[in-house]
């Protein structure tokens, strides 16, 4: 084991001077008292770099240094399922104390706990890594055991243990290597976080729909199994509520939520939330599908970077189980300011803003480790990744929305002009986009499973709502008396779609998740309504009567789909179409 | 914070620049406090045998040969009870000429709470200005800055809030604080009878300005010394947060550190999240909340320093100068409380989430309706009649003199709505409307 001595200190920075070999992003273990996990980032000489995963207060020059020859790995195995972890995988629930002491480490998972293990493969099977061995019961999940992601080759199943409980570190199967050697393997296995985790055969292009239940996601924007998106705003404009919509409505079957270096409250509320809401996808609890890893604002902060690939690791794991996993960060701008933070006291010479020069490429790395993968047995399991992003300044002329950008395939704007006007979700429905729509995957999908020419109306809407804005833009300029009646009418045709389709109360238990075929009801009412040909006489006749409208489908959406309430507004809407249309006719 | 006899005296100073001194010393360990001579200083980067202290009391008048001790510990605060009804300078020692407190040394800067040993913050804290209670409620265990122009009287809003708000310790951490403003405090405080339930730590716009990096620590510690040992309801005030982060500014310079936005050091999002971050509220029921004061430049809020700030606390509030009723009022659309969702509707009336987002979205289209004025053009009915509710609605619920209660302000909601708009008008749930909305239809809508 290669040693070393502490000859150096700034904040979290540590110079080791290194008796040995060394590997760089290696773990080392200093002594403070208690042992604390560094992560090597810079090798000069004899002198490594490390970033201390804990604050640097009380070590001194000289502490002892052990290397531990791997790099920084999380445990995988049934049991990650509701759990709490910190940045570094640290059941934060098995910490005693009230505040976090520097060096509390605990482990990730229950090592006593037994689980009913169905096996899956049988002797003589031929395996590879990835390949699904048995199952247990996690939560309601079917956690799939598989062969170590880490063995190379192909092996041969010599023994497999029956149906029983088991403990994680109990040897469930027996395999035997092309040399005839046999590998006992367990539940639980390792694998290396900044690694993309294999074990799949293939990426394939996204092309169905990943339903949020959120009416600008999912009609105008819409996010794909597997895809990535990012949700960038000023402080205020909503990024957390949305997300958190996101979290409790989507159709995701495994969640990981990264709260990255973010509010500890935030974390707080989901904690206390997501044992008491219903999944809507499985009709349990929604913390039986999740698992937070909270590296909070106050936490140390070179574990926020670890925080994020932690959790993609976790999303990984599972979607090679054959789910449609949801990874959800807040905010990767602050893993970005980690990494500057550190740049800058190795004295790199800096990029755009002082953040690292290779900050637009560790992002795209990070991203496209998202993705929707066909599995050996053929199955298929995803990754969605939605990232939310804080820039300085609330302008979007900044490095990590920038970066960002060129990888992420949906983007959603968050507009304080939005956010001011109460008008949430605060998404910029005309600036934001989802690439995902004019592909050709999509279109085929959506002409099977939601309607024909499904992407055309959705086109449609949104040509309505440029259409009104511009007319809004001119009413402004010109005056209300200044220009023609049907530009009010444009306008107000604009503000139907912003509060019957964009606008969605997350708050509100009935409108706070509406069903792909809810949506596709109420963007063919609305595209209905709008083709109308209305007749007044001035404007404010114009804006009396849509105003009305607009107050109508609100009440649709605050009603249960399809219910005695949703269908009395309806027909109140219809009621006065017919008035204006009566009116013009005679 | 005494030296110890047996501790090294160093006697050469390597490096001297405005903020920091370089030496050879051994056996130091990060963030120790160092004496350079009686100037109290701490270990911010050790390289080899080279440390770099940061005074804080500045370095004019450092000679290299000048006493450097270094004491072996992080700098602490004595907590007890006796803290209560004290005011301390930056290194917590007393201000009113009254013996040293005697309590358990704490580091300041210590550990932050595990997570999942927090409550959720539930608890309204009622402040009677509707501008707050109304629009932007707050809770016990929340962290909110006022965002103010240096005109503004921040801190006479601070201290009035703080004295409606229940609180079982009011701690104030002064950071350049003004000395008129300081005596205004201990006066306010003194006139209200509350002078025990207080503890100060205050660096004045005379002092050192590097001694006010330990202000919000030490103000800190002794929150949680409160909230968490004696279970307390603790309210802790910051003012002015930008002068804090200013300090750090030069400290990182001095370092040579490469600044971001705004010459601001990278780290500083951490940096004052580690502060505000302490407001808590912890499962026992002793709480820490903390209202700050982040001074803007003329209004520029995409500076680093509120920009940081906004992405850290739970909420915004503004103050503004209503020139059409001479008031001051609490800026309803930039104003912004992120947890008021945990109590409203639910510890507070059912139709108040409802009712407060009608009333802004109203005041907004008043807004549009005066900008449309301002160009010259005419206004139609709807202008006016927003126009009106827009006076009467700053008049009765957001200028920061009003002192009534939740329901109170719920009530004038209802009746400010009715006096100006028609039911349908208001885009409220058809339920609530049908509860509150007292006034018959007019034939004419």
């Amino acid at each position: 084991m290669t040693t070393g001595k502490v000859v150096g200190v700034i904040s979290n920075l540590l110079l080791i001077e290194v008796e040995g070999a060394v590997t760089q992003n290696e773990i080392c273990q200093v002594n403070a008292g208690k042992w604390l996990k560094a992560e090597v980032i810079r090798i000069r000489q004899n002198i490594a770099s490390a970033q201390l995963f804990e604050s640097s207060s009380s070590i001194e020059v000289g502490a002892e240094v052990q290397f531990t020859g791997s790099m920084l790995e999380v445990e995988l195995g049934p049991g990650i399922l509701s759990r709490k972890y910190d940045g570094l995988q640290s059941d934060l629930e098995r910490m005693t104390g009230t505040f976090i002491e520097i060096g509390d480490s605990t482990d990730p998972l229950d090592k006593d706990k037994s689980y009913l293990f169905t096996p899956l493969a049988k002797d003589g099977d031929l395996v590879k890594a990835g390949h699904w061995l048995g199952s247990v019961k996690e939560n309601q999940i079917d956690h799939k055991i598989m062969v170590p992601f880490v063995w190379e080759g192909s092996f041969k199943v010599t023994w497999i243990a029956s149906e029983d409980h088991f403990r994680i570190n109990d040897v469930i199967a027996k395999i035997e290597d092309k040399g005839g050697k046999t590998h006992e393997v367990t539940m639980v296995q390792k694998w290396p976080v900044k690694v993309p985790l294999t074990g799949f055969v293939e990426k394939i292009r996204p092309g169905k729909i990943f339903q949020t239940g959120l009416r600008v996601i999912d009609t105008l924007n819409p996010m794909m199994e597997g895809g990535t998106g990012y949700i960038p705003g000023p402080f205020g404009t909503g990024k957390t509520v949305l997300q958190q919509a996101i979290a409790k409505n989507s159709e995701a079957e495994i969640l990981m939520i990264v709260a990255c270096g973010e509010r500890a409250n935030e974390v707080v509320e989901i904690f206390s939330e997501f044992p008491n809401l219903v999944d809507p996808v499985s009709g349990h609890k929604l913390d039986q599908k999740t698992a937070i890893i909270c590296n909070t604002s106050n936490m140390p902060v070179a574990a926020r970077e670890a925080s994020v690939y932690v959790g993609m690791t976790l999303a990984e794991y599972y979607r090679c189980m054959g789910y449609k996993v949801l990874l959800l960060a807040d905010s990767t701008s602050r893993w970005a300011q980690a990494l500057r933070e550190m740049s800058n006291r190795l004295e790199e010479l800096p990029g755009q803003d002082a953040f690292p020069v290779e900050l637009p490429a560790t992002i795209a790395n990070f991203y496209s480790r998202a993705g929707i993968v066909k599995l050996g047995n053929g199955q298929m399991g995803s990754v969605t990744f939605i990232g939310t992003i804080s820039p300085a300044g609330g302008n979007f002329k900044e490095p990590v929305t920038e970066s960002t950008s060129k990888v992420a395939r949906c983007f959603y704007a968050l507009s304080q002009k939005r956010a001011d006007s109460k008008r949430y979700p605060a998404i910029d429905p005309l600036a934001s986009y989802s690439k995902y729509i004019d592909y050709q995957e999509f279109g085929e999908y959506s002409d099977e499973h939601i309607q024909k020419g499904w992407v055309q109306s959705v086109k449609r809407l949104k040509d309505l709502l440029r259409i009104g804005l511009e007319a809004r833009d001119q009413i402004n300029i010109l005056g209300d008396d200044a220009v023609p009646v049907d530009y009010h009418i444009s306008f107000w045709k604009s503000e139907l779609i912003d509060f019957g389709i964009i606008q969605q109360n997350s708050f509100d238990p009935i409108d706070m998740r509406s069903e792909i075929d809810r949506q596709r009801y109420m963007l063919n009412f609305i595209l209905d309504v709008c083709s109308k040909d209305f007749q007044f006489e001035n404007f404010e006749q114009v804006r009396d009567y849509f105003k009305n409208l607009i107050n109508l489908v609100t009440q649709m959406n605050f009603s249960d789909y399809g219910s005695s309430s949703f269908k009395k507004y309806e027909e109140q809407v219809v009621e006065i179409l017919n008035q204006n249309t009566e009116l013009h006719a005679n | 914070m005494q030296t110890k006899a047996f501790r090294k005296t160093y006697t050469r100073i390597e490096r001297i620049t405005k903020a920091t001194c370089v030496l050879k010393a051994s056996s130091v360990r990060f963030g120790e406090l160092a004496w350079v001579e009686k100037k109290p200083a701490q270990v911010i980067s050790i390289i080899g045998e080279l440390v770099t202290l940061q005074v804080f009391g500045g370095t004019e008048g450092l000679s290299t040969h000048a006493h450097v001790v270094f004491t072996g510990k992080p700098p602490s605060l004595a907590v007890s009870d006796l803290l209560a009804g004290r005011f301390f300078n930056a290194l917590g020692q007393p201000l009113d000429g009254l013996s040293p407190v005697k309590g358990e040394e704490r580091e300041i800067k210590g550990p932050a709470v595990n997570p999942v040993k927090r409550a959720k913050p539930n608890v309204i804290l009622t402040t009677g200005i509707a501008g707050i209670d109304l629009n932007n409620t707050l809770v016990t265990g929340q962290k909110i800055p006022f965002f103010a122009d240096p005109d503004q009287s921040y801190n006479q809003v601070m201290a009035e809030v703080a004295l409606r708000a229940e609180a079982d310790k009011i701690i104030l951490g002064g950071m350049g604080l003004s000395n008129d403003d300081f005596i205004f405090f201990k006066n306010t405080f003194e006139a209200a009878g509350v002078l025990d339930k207080i503890v100060g730590f205050v660096n004045t716009s005379e002092d050192p300005p590097l001694e006010r990096l330990l202000i919000p620590d030490m103000a800190c510690t002794a929150a949680e010394y409160f909230a968490n040992d004696k279970k307390e309801k603790v309210l802790l005030l910051l003012t002015d947060m930008t002068l804090y982060a200013d300090a750090l500014a030069i400290v990182a310079n001095k370092m040579d550190q490469i600044p971001s936005k705004d010459s601001m050091p990278g780290s500083l999002y951490s940096d004052l999240a580690s502060i505000y971050e302490k407001a808590v509220q912890f499962e026992h029921g002793g709480s820490i909340t903390m209202i700050a004061v982040t001074t803007l430049n003329e209004g520029d809020i995409t500076h680093a320093i509120p920009d940081n700030t906004g992405y850290i606390t739970e909420g915004q509030l503004y103050l503004k100068h209503d020139t059409d009723i001479g008031k001051v009022i609490v800026d309803p659309f930039r104003s912004l409380s992120r947890l008021k969702q945990n109590v409203i509707g639910i510890k507070t009336r059912q139709d108040h989430p409802q009712l407060m987002n009608a009333l802004i979205r109203l005041y907004a289209d008043a807004m549009n309706a005066k900008t449309k004025k301002e160009n010259g053009f005419d206004l139609n009915d709807y202008d006016v009649r927003c126009l009106a509710f827009a006076r009467d609605y700053a008049t009765k619920l957001l200028a920061v003199d009003i002192n009534i209660t939740v329901n109170e302000m719920l009530d004038t909601g209802w009746g400010l709505l009715q006096a100006h708009f028609e039911k349908y008008e208001v885009g409220v749930k058809d339920e609530l409307l049908q509860k509150h909305w007292k006034k018959e239809p007019q034939t004419s809508a």
